[in-house]
């Protein structure tokens, strides 16, 4: 495993820099999550590259979802829930008690399993985040904030007639768009996916992914998901997490093709999980 | 045989009857027979049967009983006691014969009235002896009609049903029946109002002195029955106390749900909800002896005249009153906004407070909007505060500091005291629970219709 992250300087910025190209845009390294007593994960040290779709894997309850809420800090917003260990986002420790967690949430966009827009309309669904943050004035800079986010989340054409209404009018698959766009509205480095399609019928999961595809050019996106076929499909590199621990991580081709631990090759051919 | 016992009796019977219905089936049963219902059900519907109309005979007959007696007695009466008696000096008779008759002798009565009082306990005893028998009867013979009617392919499970079914329904219709009688006697006495006073002078006159003269030759006032003032006293308190529990309520349920932790909420809830517990008589109290004097006090040592009933003082005690109330619909209506919205917005980076402002607040305004329209009708129909803490006097006001009165406190003293129910000052008092009633039924169907159209808008 590449523990390059971990020489680099925490305050020189600089993030370091694969042998594939990609440089490291998120590093975490020895991170436990603790819910009360109860330890949720172990020890996870992982590099993610920018600009990629990084797949994590595993069965339920292995921890996934709970490291990719590390690395927005949502698990703040559980009193019980602790971390140790540190992320560091382009070399600057995100854990450091000088980063404000709401700020970085700016920078780190999060997409949830269940589509969560707003009961506002589309319009204000999309600007809510640019508002709060003041980087847009109301009137035509934020127009084009909007029209620009919905055309990169693909759902400009479908709902460009229909900005005042209420976006918890549109299809499930529409609304995890309207997700989307919101969440790039803010115009995030990192986009979190947490399982983003599971709630959503074939087409609608075949459109997200296409988006996924193309979002990775501008964007680093790290996707929780259930299914192999969708890691297999969307992603260059993915994880697998069992019980609480990040068993492997590699590139994609190779974890499906040639696991190098008996756990993982058990979990994608349909052993357990 | 009191009809206690009598009741007792006839329980007795029913379980009697539950048995025998029970044994029957089992033994039906264990004869190999296929069974429709379970022994049980043969049970119920043997008991039932058996209990069932002997309990309602011996309700309308208790009801019917005493005016059936009194009547017979009555007519029995020599003519020189009845002739030329009006119906409300014959009540009297009546009740004089009935303490006779319960040995409660004062001076020395007519005979006739002695006779008459034997008379009425004789039949007080044959009724009650009737009664017992039928009932009895009726219990042993539905018993028996019941036992006869079992089989194994009696449908005992679905007789059993309809009972109870038709069980339900009598204690909804009672519901309803007594709701509309309320109603009904309500609209009577208010159009027995508005012949004396016209509708339009009731509801817009701007003068409010129900003193009426009590005898024709007195020298009064002529009495103002304009309701203007009165209606605007009752909103005016609502409008202050609302303005006291609106954002205390509100801010308490926005900190108790997103801010405040598992120990301290499991400690302020139930305490705000003691707020709830206490009887409004108490808050009268503290009205008058506590915030009153307060208000004056402090209204005095600015320089400013305020009455001693003031508005502020009734309207802001009214207010802590309706705390608990609006804390607890805008806790549940906040609390039932999805986790969702609320990562949605963290995960964009938003703070709590812009989270509650911009996402939990719209997304729960039907639910709190519900709640505060039911908080605004309890105010305008609370009694107590007002009628101890508000004044008397109507007055068209718009300084708190003044004494205004309310509807309801108008209703109370227009009732209280020797009042003769056919004049315009004591027929006021309906025209106004009338207007009353009118105004928070109105209030609460819209409240209840926003807030179902909230909770629909989750599940």
């Amino acid at each position: 495993m590449d523990k390059t992250a971990e020489t680099t300087g925490v305050l020189s910025g600089a993030a370091a820099t694969r042998t594939d190209g990609h440089e490291i845009k998120v590093a975490a390294s020895n991170v436990s999550v603790f819910y009360g007593e109860k330890q949720a994960l172990f020890d996870v040290t992982i590099d993610i590259p920018g600009r990629q779709v990084m797949a994590f894997i595993g069965p339920s309850g292995c921890g996934k979802s709970t490291f990719l809420r590390c690395i927005n800090r949502m698990n703040d917003t559980i009193d019980i829930c602790s971390v140790t260990g540190t992320i560091e986002i382009d070399g600057a420790n995100i854990y450091d008690p000088k980063i404000d967690p709401v700020l970085l949430r700016a920078r780190v966009g999060m997409v949830f399993q269940k589509p969560n827009p707003f009961p506002k309309s589309i319009y204000d669904n999309i600007c809510y985040g640019p508002r709060i943050h003041g980087k847009a004035r109301a009137g035509s800079e934020m127009d084009e904030i909007v029209e620009v986010s919905l055309k990169r989340a693909g759902l400009w054409n479908e709902v460009k007639d229909r900005l005042k209404e209420p976006g918890t009018g549109l299809s499930g698959g529409q609304q995890q768009r309207l997700c989307i766009a919101r969440a790039i509205a803010v115009n995030p480095e990192v986009i979190l996916m947490d399982e983003p399609c599971s709630a959503l019928d074939p087409i609608a999961t075949a459109r997200i992914e296409e988006l996924i595809d193309e979002l990775r050019e501008r964007y680093t996106i790290v996707i929780v998901t259930h299914s192999m076929q969708q890691a297999a499909r969307v992603s260059q590199r993915a994880a697998f997490f069992h019980l609480g621990r990040l068993v492997e991580e590699g590139e994609t081709d190779l974890i499906f093709t040639n696991p190098s631990d008996q756990r993982t090759q058990d979990y994608i051919t349909g052993r357990f999980g | 045989m009191s009809a206690t016992t009598l009741l007792a009796i006839v329980l007795a019977l029913s379980l009697i009857g539950y048995l025998w219905g029970r044994a029957n089936a089992g033994a039906l049963k264990r004869a190999g027979q296929g069974m429709h219902s379970i022994p049980a059900y043969h049970g119920y519907f043997v008991a039932l049967s058996c209990g069932v109309p002997a309990f309602l005979l011996v309700l309308i007959w208790l009801a019917a009983q005493n005016t059936i007696i009194d009547s017979i007695v009555l007519a029995g009466l020599p003519s020189y006691v009845t002739d030329g008696v009006e119906s409300s000096r014959m009540s009297l008779i009546a009740s004089e014969i009935k303490g006779i008759a319960g040995g409660r002798i004062f001076g020395t009565p007519d005979q006739a009235l002695i006779d008459a009082a034997e008379r009425y306990n004789a039949l007080r005893g044959i009724a009650s002896l009737g009664m017992a028998v039928c009932a009895l009867a009726l219990a042993i013979g539905g018993m028996i009609y019941a036992r006869s009617r079992l089989s194994p392919e009696f449908r005992a499970r679905n007789r059993v049903d309809n009972i109870i079914r038709w069980g339900l329904i009598v204690c909804s219709i009672l519901a309803i029946l007594t709701t509309l009688g309320i109603i009904l006697s309500l609209v009577i006495e208010s159009l027995a109002f508005f012949a004396r006073v016209p509708v339009f002078s009731f509801l817009f006159g701007l003068e409010w002195s129900p003193q009426t003269p009590m005898r024709a030759d007195q020298v009064a006032a002529a009495g103002a029955f304009g309701a203007v003032p009165v209606f605007w006293g009752t909103i005016f308190i609502s409008a202050i106390a609302m303005f006291v529990a609106l954002p205390v309520g509100l801010f308490s349920a926005i900190y108790l749900v997103e801010y405040a932790n598992h120990r301290v909420r499991s400690v302020v809830k139930p305490l705000l909800e003691i707020l709830a517990g206490i009887p409004t008589i108490v808050y009268g109290f503290f009205a008058i002896l506590t915030v009153a004097p307060m208000i004056r006090e402090f209204g005095i040592s600015m320089g400013l005249s305020v009455a001693s009933n003031s508005a502020l003082a009734a309207g802001s005690v009214m207010g802590i009153m309706l705390i608990p109330f609006i804390s607890s619909f805008a806790d549940d209506a906040i609390s039932a906004v999805p986790q969702s919205m609320r990562d949605g917005s963290y995960a964009l980076g938003a703070t709590k407070a812009e989270t509650i402002r911009q996402v939990l607040l719209p997304a729960a305004l039907p639910g709190i909007v519900g709640g505060v329209l039911l908080a605004v009708s309890r105010a305008i129909g609370e009694t107590m505060i007002v009628v101890m803490a508000a004044g008397l006097t109507a007055t068209l006001t718009a300084n708190p500091l003044e004494g205004v009165t309310t509807v309801t406190v108008q209703i109370v003293t227009l009732l209280i005291g020797d009042t003769e129910f056919d004049s315009p000052k004591t027929l006021a008092a309906f025209g106004l629970g009338l207007v009353l009633f009118i105004s928070t039924l109105a209030l609460n169907i819209v409240a209840l219709q926003v807030v179902k159209r909230y909770r629909e808008r989750y599940e």
